[in-house]
């Protein structure tokens, strides 16, 4: 048997030229250093089957999952700290990993050492050119959290009326909102809005679980998806007081805001019922 | 076959490699891009994960499966409860392993000749079936049941329990109960040698030669109720079971010298397991632990219609296991290290009643043996995975003087090679190819000549699941 062996080469040189593309990419992540090629190898054991060996969220499995997995190669992140339409940070990613985001089949994976969480940002940043030709975004600066009151809070319903929040959300946060059926993401598949009257002590939002992470979650948007930035239209302290209506809306969940609203009467809680109703 | 025509004069470029470095080369190249494995199916199927990603290669759990079990198998992720699956979903998986084997066993007293004899059986075979179901029946409320069928078809259940998850809004509140697995972080349920030498540890079933304790070791799966927790990422662990005194046989039954006896029990055992795990840079997660198991065994009986019938277990004596552990991490290599200290009563290693304490042989003590094993595996990809182990249990006291004359008698030396490939994984079956080899030195057991006698094992199989 005869070989070509200059095509052997070739094609190892090639493979080395990617490969030598994949060790150069990074992550930094606090004082970690992620490297691409060793996230490689646990992308390959943890993370395609649904995210697929391509990155573009078409794995084994992805067919069975709703919501679909996240496209790497597309590049729009939900959960970041960064304005809309920008990448997220190194920072971003790893939580993102960490956490796992609720009501979807990503789990939290902080069960994985941290440098292997690192590395796997830094290969998931190999799937998209936009890595390459784009820096992420500036992290938005969240001021310190205004105080709890009954003005915030009833300021917040305001709010929520006047942005149309409830148009997706419904006036009573349970994502039945009139919008809500007809709402798809990016990819053109079916999303629901969240759904903040099911939440309960443990509850979590999609990127995180405090009021911190909602006021953040309203001033980036979520990417991908029909939720827009907020932070052209409305001030810090206004987000602030919309963060603690929303926290309203989780009737059950034991909140410093639930206490306000209640020793307020319920007022502000009882005028998120829709208008004209019972 | 021509894999370059011939051009005429054209030396350069077109060359030939010799044939065993292209199988090499191709064979090094499948092993080593082969793409990962996908899972035991109760579980691939509802949540759609790779194998991978909880198994360092099946059934060994990594540290994702490790925290997926110690939270009920939930992933947290808010579609943990059955309610959110498909209607047509069935959390449960068989498992089969056809194989070809071969046992052999040297200085075995052969009647026909009266002289000790190497005796040599193979064929084909199968191991069993193992039908698993596991999941959970609302979200923090988990299950296992798993009937598993034996050589001569017949069924019993190696677990059947139910779980209360994260008490109190908290992973350190856990609540089992039924029989299960001790919660062994080196766990021989979830180990990879299968063979009739090396398919169990010997430090987790060990009894000294005489002995009449029914406790059959760590490695049983036990009736009771367990407390356990650990950390958010499972890297601290904790379990305290209270067990009956039954080795796991239903009925409340009780054994005295191998002989079991229903509806006799009446004493409890013990079991507690704490294990700490830390990453290191670079390495992975390093994990320490320590156990202990102390237990009552029988002595003797009450008896009814004239000794036929046993009807309470009396002379109940204590025995010991405690010991620790460590899980190490270099990469893709891991080793398993394991000690114990075993410990019976004097009753229960002479095989004396305590109503008859008289029958204890001048000097007789309570034997007393150390253990331990250390087991590598290398994972060269999720689907390809080397394991070697050595493992010894010596005994440090005989139970009287006359044992004590061979103090080796009853030691166990033993080592297991093999490796796994699983070529076809997906997410709704997987099959691996298990080769091993393995092999024990039992001290002073030969019967004719009281030397040492060696046991060997091959098998060639298939381990699959779906």
């Amino acid at each position: 048997m005869t070989v070509n062996w200059k095509q052997w080469l070739g094609s190892l040189a090639v493979t080395a030229v990617v490969s030598s593309a994949v060790w150069a990419q990074e992550s930094h992540v606090g004082n970690l250093i992620g490297h691409a090629a060793e996230g490689k190898k646990a992308y390959r054991r943890y993370c395609v089957g649904c995210h697929g060996s391509l990155g573009d969220g078409n794995g084994d499995n992805a067919p069975w999952i709703d919501p679909k997995p996240r496209d790497f190669v597309a590049a729009t992140f939900k959960c970041r700290s960064t304005p809309t339409g920008t990448l997220p940070t190194d920072q971003d990613l790893f939580n993102a990993i960490s956490r796992g985001f609720t009501n979807s089949n990503m789990p939290h994976w902080d069960s994985l050492p941290v440098q292997t969480r690192a590395d796997l940002v830094a290969y998931i940043k190999t799937f998209s050119p936009r890595w390459q030709s784009e820096k992420p975004g500036e992290p938005i600066k969240i001021p310190a959290e205004s105080a709890v009151t009954a003005q915030s809070i009833e300021h917040g319903h305001e709010l929520f009326q006047k942005m149309e929040c409830w148009k997706c959300h419904g006036q009573q946060g349970r994502g039945d909102g009139p919008s809500a059926p007809t709402l798809t993401d990016s990819k053109d598949q079916p999303i629901r809005p969240y759904d903040f009257a099911d939440g309960r002590d443990d509850s979590r939002f999609k990127c995180g679980s405090s009021n911190e992470d909602l006021y953040r979650i309203f001033m980036t948007g979520l990417d991908g998806t029909p939720m827009p930035s907020f932070a052209d239209v409305i001030q810090s302290n206004d987000a602030w007081d919309l963060v603690h209506y929303l926290r309203t809306l989780q009737v059950h969940r034991h909140s410093k805001e639930n206490e306000v609203a209640r020793g307020s009467g319920g007022k502000t809680v009882s005028a998120g019922k829709p208008s004209g109703g019972s | 076959m021509e894999m370059c025509p011939r051009r005429k004069g054209a030396r350069v470029g077109c060359g030939s490699l010799p044939k065993w470095f292209l199988f090499l080369t191709l064979l090094v190249s499948f092993v080593s891009t082969s793409q990962p494995g996908y899972a035991i199916p109760a579980f691939a199927r509802k949540y759609g994960l790779p194998c991978s990603a909880c198994h360092i290669g099946w059934p060994l759990l990594n540290n994702f499966g490790i925290a997926f079990k110690d939270n009920g198998y939930q992933l947290g992720n808010d579609k943990d409860s059955p309610i959110y699956q498909n209607p047509a979903y069935f959390p449960i998986t068989f498992r089969v392993t056809p194989q070809w084997h071969l046992e052999n066993t040297n200085k075995v007293a052969i009647d026909q000749t009266g002289t000790e004899q190497g005796v040599t059986t193979h064929g084909f075979d199968l191991s069993g079936l193992d039908i698993w179901t596991a999941g959970t029946l609302s979200k923090n409320i988990s299950f296992q049941v798993l009937p598993s069928m034996e050589e001569g078809d017949s069924f019993h259940f190696e677990s059947a329990w139910v779980r209360f998850d994260n008490l109190l809004n908290s992973p350190w509140l856990n609540v089992k109960v039924g029989k299960f697995e001790l919660d062994n972080l080196l766990s021989e349920k979830r180990f990879l040698t299968l063979s009739g030498v090396g398919g169990a540890w010997f430090n987790y079933h060990f009894s000294p030669q005489g002995d009449i304790n029914g406790f059959g070791g760590i490695g049983d799966n036990q009736l009771g109720v367990e407390l356990s927790g650990h950390n958010h990422n499972s890297y601290s662990r904790y379990s305290i079971s209270l067990l009956s005194s039954v080795d796991g046989n239903p009925g409340l039954t009780t054994s005295l010298g191998g002989v079991a006896n229903s509806n006799t029990a009446r004493s409890y055992d013990v079991y507690v397991n704490v294990n700490q795990g830390f990453p290191i840079k670079g390495l992975g997660v390093q994990r320490i632990g320590a156990y202990a198991y102390v237990g009552l065994s029988p002595t003797y009986y009450w008896t009814t219609d004239g000794g036929q019938t046993a009807v309470q277990a009396k002379g109940n004596r204590s025995f010991s296991r405690i010991g620790a552990f460590g899980w190490w991490f270099i990469k893709d290599l891991d080793v398993e290290t394991f000690y114990m200290h075993g410990q019976d009563n004097v009753f229960l290693g002479n095989g004396v009643a305590t109503n008859d304490a008289g029958s204890l042989p001048a000097g007789a003590a309570g034997p007393t043996w150390n253990g331990g094993f250390v087991e590598a595996h290398y994972t060269v990809n999720p689907q390809f995975i080397f394991t070697g182990r050595y493992e010894l249990v010596h005994m440090s006291r005989q139970a009287n003087p006359g044992l004590a004359a061979t103090p080796n008698l009853g030691n166990v030396d033993s080592f297991t090679i093999g490796y796994r490939w699983y070529p076809i994984m997906l997410s709704r079956a997987g099959l691996a190819i298990h080769n091993e080899y393995s092999q024990s030195k039992m001290g002073n057991l030969a019967p004719l000549s009281g030397t040492d006698q060696i046991q060997r094992s091959v098998m060639v199989g298939f381990d699959f699941d779906y």
